[in-house]
């Protein structure tokens, strides 16, 4: 924005004076803006839960026979991933807010790192499932084939939610470079870091999700093939 | 002569030299505004021109010009575009944009290269959409609410017709998003909620809708486009999924989305009638609040377009009970206008007729839609011509008239000159008696059994039909007229003062008009109402100086 904005004084009856918030530089506004719009995103994922909750109330157990046959050992060390990815974020934020702006940055390459590891293994799930005959417009999700529709209709959700996260983390690191580009010019200080913020928030939002993802789509089958009880 | 928004402007991109970039870049409300209007109003057009079409292949039974599948893409292409290109975005995009900050004495939006950005999304999302027309087998023919599973199983375009859906509900939320923000920060200092203008009340509530309904429909179309492309079974019954949760997800955001047009265009009304009843609003808390209770039980009714798809009979009378108490707020909207208006001076400038004659198309829209609230009205009238001319009587009767309302009322402020007054009236009676012409008859071909989307029927119905012609001819000519009043308006009319209504709110109170560049040259400290009268005259008055109160 180059130059400062230098707040406007409005003067009342009395004639006290009030200052005019401006649109520049509105630290407060880019906040909350992007609060607001975190929340589009929380509905968005909300109305697919709701798709995914209502099917498995249809076919309760064919949803447990799919979950049972997902990888819970990779879909668990993701979560460990990104819990961890959201903690260096977070300490990239503090470090930043404290002034040590390298320190802010090696978080970030951390996170950065720790994203694409998650990136990764998904690759492998897929890759493994695609194998198995398990991937959309193949072999068991085709319409012909003998799959129950309700495990046909929880792969379909898997495949359409975990890729849609998977899209979100893509975007993710994608902001985060644009964060250390803005950084190196100099654009995003200790003083002014609300594009780290949000970012930090956005990064937020994309592992909140996966908390939510991950026991849904991975563990309701954790108790075996019958379901547990 | 000092400087206005014609003349200068931001960019969000360095300091073009020509105009022509000048305005594609410009990151200035108000210019934002009237490239929305620019825009929305051809398709407008070329929507009425689709509609006259179908008016004419419907002149006489057995079929005419077009076949049933072109008849079906014909009222595709009217309805997506009047809807999602034109009147959802609408008056939030333009009223939004030019006067909302100029009522709550900001400079601009709180992010104004957003607002930029997002005008050009909407511009990407209408792209697609025309595109569509060109591309394989045509414009979808599903009708504009996409139903699963036809429109899983249909040849023609509907993936795109879904992304440019997309596109634009996408920028619906970013307007809605950047609207929130600026209400919330950027109000004039002592503009409490409770001092804020009626229409900034009904851009306000919209944009909480446009905010946490759009995303449902977003990922609704998402999930489509992913079943069309990938096979994921999720509405097609053939492939195990439900048609009726598509209906669900549809409503959750399209019922609200009949609220995302009308709030704004309340708004308009709660504008135009105090301040040609020179009066206070009456019942200022209770419009301002009906607008909010209207947003939020706006989402609890969607289910009242699913009685006829297999829903239970519990849940159908829910639906049904709850739709009724939409009606209360609405009411209470009506009753406060009609209340202002007493014992007002009352002002019959063109604003105003519009104003009125919407109280009534309005009304008749509002009261067939209580009917068809009661389920076995519904069953009996679902998909006949009855709410055809229901719909049509509460969103042209009620949103687009109120829409040209407020073009009218805000012509001199955006333009700094005046239409011919007398020109304008006569616009209006061809508009109000021929849209009447145009549905009235309606609702009894649809009463008796016209069912809609049919392009061919039984001679029984002709004589509506071609009453209704008629009607649709006398209503589009009055359209072209009132646009050529306009024009004539923009380029030969006489220049106004910045306040020719006598109208009192913030935005009406500026040193020069058309506006300058950063609006409010100075901000006033607000500790005044927003509609003060005293016999008849507005009681704050600036010295435009300084912005402070002379009175
Ligand atoms: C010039 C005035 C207009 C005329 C003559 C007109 C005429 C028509 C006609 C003949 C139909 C088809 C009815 C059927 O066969 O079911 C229709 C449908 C429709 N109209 Fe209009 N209309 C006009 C303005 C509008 C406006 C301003 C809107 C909304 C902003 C609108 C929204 C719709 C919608 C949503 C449909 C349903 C499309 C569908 O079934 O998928 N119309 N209109
Ligand atoms: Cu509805």
């Amino acid at each position: 924005m180059g130059h400062e904005y230098v707040p406007e004084i409005a003067i009342d009856r009395d004639g006290n004076q009030h200052e005019v918030q401006g649109w520049q530089g509105d630290y407060y506004g880019g906040k909350l803006g992007f609060w607001l719009f975190m929340l589009t995103e929380v509905m968005m994922f909300g109305a697919m839960f709701l798709s995914l909750a209502y099917y498995n109330s249809l076919h309760p157990q064919d949803f447990l026979d799919a979950s049972a046959g997902l990888n819970r050992l990779l879909g668990g060390t993701n979560t460990v991933i990104l819990l961890v990815s959201a903690l260096t974020m977070g300490l990239g934020l503090l470090r930043m807010r404290a002034g040590d702006v390298k320190g802010s940055k090696l978080m970030i390459w951390a996170t950065i790192l720790l994203a694409v590891a998650f990136l990764v293994i998904k690759g492998f799930e897929w890759t493994a499932e695609y194998h198995h005959g398990i991937f959309l417009m193949h072999d068991k999700l085709l319409p012909e084939s003998s799959l129950p529709f309700g495990q046909k209709l929880f792969y379909g959700l898997y495949f359409a939610m975990t890729g849609l996260h998977g899209f979100h983390i893509i975007i993710g690191i994608g902001l985060m470079l644009w964060l250390l580009k803005r950084i190196n010019a100099g654009k995003v200080s200790t003083e002014h870091h609300i594009l780290h913020w949000n970012i930090a928030l956005y990064w937020d939002i994309v592992h909140l999700i996966w908390v939510f993802v991950f026991p849904y789509f991975y563990m309701i089958g954790a108790g075996g093939a019958t379901g547990g009880h | 002569m000092s400087k206005t928004y014609f003349d200068e402007t931001h960019c969000a991109i360095g300091h073009p030299k020509s105009t022509f970039m000048q305005w594609m870049l410009t990151i200035d409300h108000k210019r934002i505004g009237i490239m929305y209007a620019a825009v929305m109003f051809v398709f407008f057009f070329v929507a009425v021109f689709t509609a006259f079409a179908m008016r004419l292949e419907l002149f006489a039974p057995g079929g005419q010009y077009m076949d049933g599948d072109t008849f079906n893409q014909a009222f595709t292409l009217h309805g997506v575009i009047m809807i999602f290109l034109f009147i959802i975005p609408g008056i939030p995009a333009i009223f939004g944009n030019i006067v909302m900050p100029l009522m709550i004495g900001a400079k601009d939006v709180s992010f104004p290269r957003l607002n930029w950005f997002t005008f050009w999304l909407y511009i990407a999302g209408c792209c697609i959409a025309l595109a569509s027309l060109f591309i394989g087998e045509g414009v979808a023919d599903t009708g504009w609410t996409f139903y699963a599973p036809y429109s899983m199983n249909t040849g023609t375009n509907v993936i795109m017709a879904l992304v440019a859906a997309f596109v634009l509900g996408f920028a619906s939320i970013l307007t809605g998003l950047n609207f929130l923000v600026t209400i919330h920060r950027l109000r004039a200092p002592g503009m409490t909620f409770f001092k804020m203008p009626l229409f900034v009340w009904g851009i306000y509530a919209t944009a909480w809708i446009q905010l946490l309904a759009t995303p449902v429909v977003g990922i609704t179309l998402v999930l489509a486009i992913l079943e069309k492309y990938f096979g994921i079974g999720i509405f097609d019954p053939a492939k195990g999924g439900d048609p009726v949760l598509f209906q669900h997800l549809f409503w959750i955001y399209s019922h609200p989305a009949v609220y995302l047009m009308i709030l704004p265009a309340f708004g308009i009304m709660s504008e135009i009638i105090p301040t040609f009843s020179r009066k206070e609003v009456f019942g200022y808390r209770t419009i301002a609040l009906s607008s909010a209770s209207i947003a939020g039980i706006g989402y609890l009714v969607w289910g009242h377009h699913l009685y006829t798809s297999g829903m239970s009979d519990i849940a159908k009378t829910v639906f049904s009970f709850l739709t009724f108490f939409v009606a209360i707020p609405t009411g209470v909207k009506f009753y406060d206008w009609v209340a202002t208006m007493y014992q007002g001076k009352i002002v019959l400038s063109t604003p105003m007729i519009w104003a009125l004659g919407t109280i009534i198309t309005f009304a008749i829209g509002g009261i067939t839609g209580v009917t068809i609230t009661m389920i076995g009205m519904d069953v009996h009238l679902q998909d006949t011509y009855y709410t055809v001319a229901h719909f049509h009587y509460a969103i042209l009767g009620g949103v687009v008239f109120l829409l040209f309302a407020g073009m009218h009322y805000w012509f001199p402020l955006v333009t700094g000159k005046m239409y011919n007054e007398t020109k304008a009236k006569i616009a209006f009676y061809l508009n109000f008696i021929g849209f009447n012409l145009l549905w009235f008859p309606m609702f009894i071909a649809g009463y008796y059994g016209m069912p809609r989307r049919y392009f061919d029927y039984l001679p029984e119905f002709e004589i509506y039909h071609q009453i209704s012609f008629v009607g649709a001819v006398i209503f589009i000519a009055g359209l072209i007229y009132m646009f050529w009043v306009f024009f004539k308006g923009w380029t030969k009319g006489e220049a106004t003062t910045p306040n020719p209504w006598n109208a009192t709110t913030l935005e009406w109170h500026l040193p020069t008009s058309p506006p300058p560049l950063e609006n409010h040259s100075k901000v006033p400290y607000v500790d005044f109402d927003p509609y003060e009268y005293k016999h008849g005259e507005p009681v704050v008055k600036f010295n435009y100086e300084t912005m402070q109160r002379i009175d």
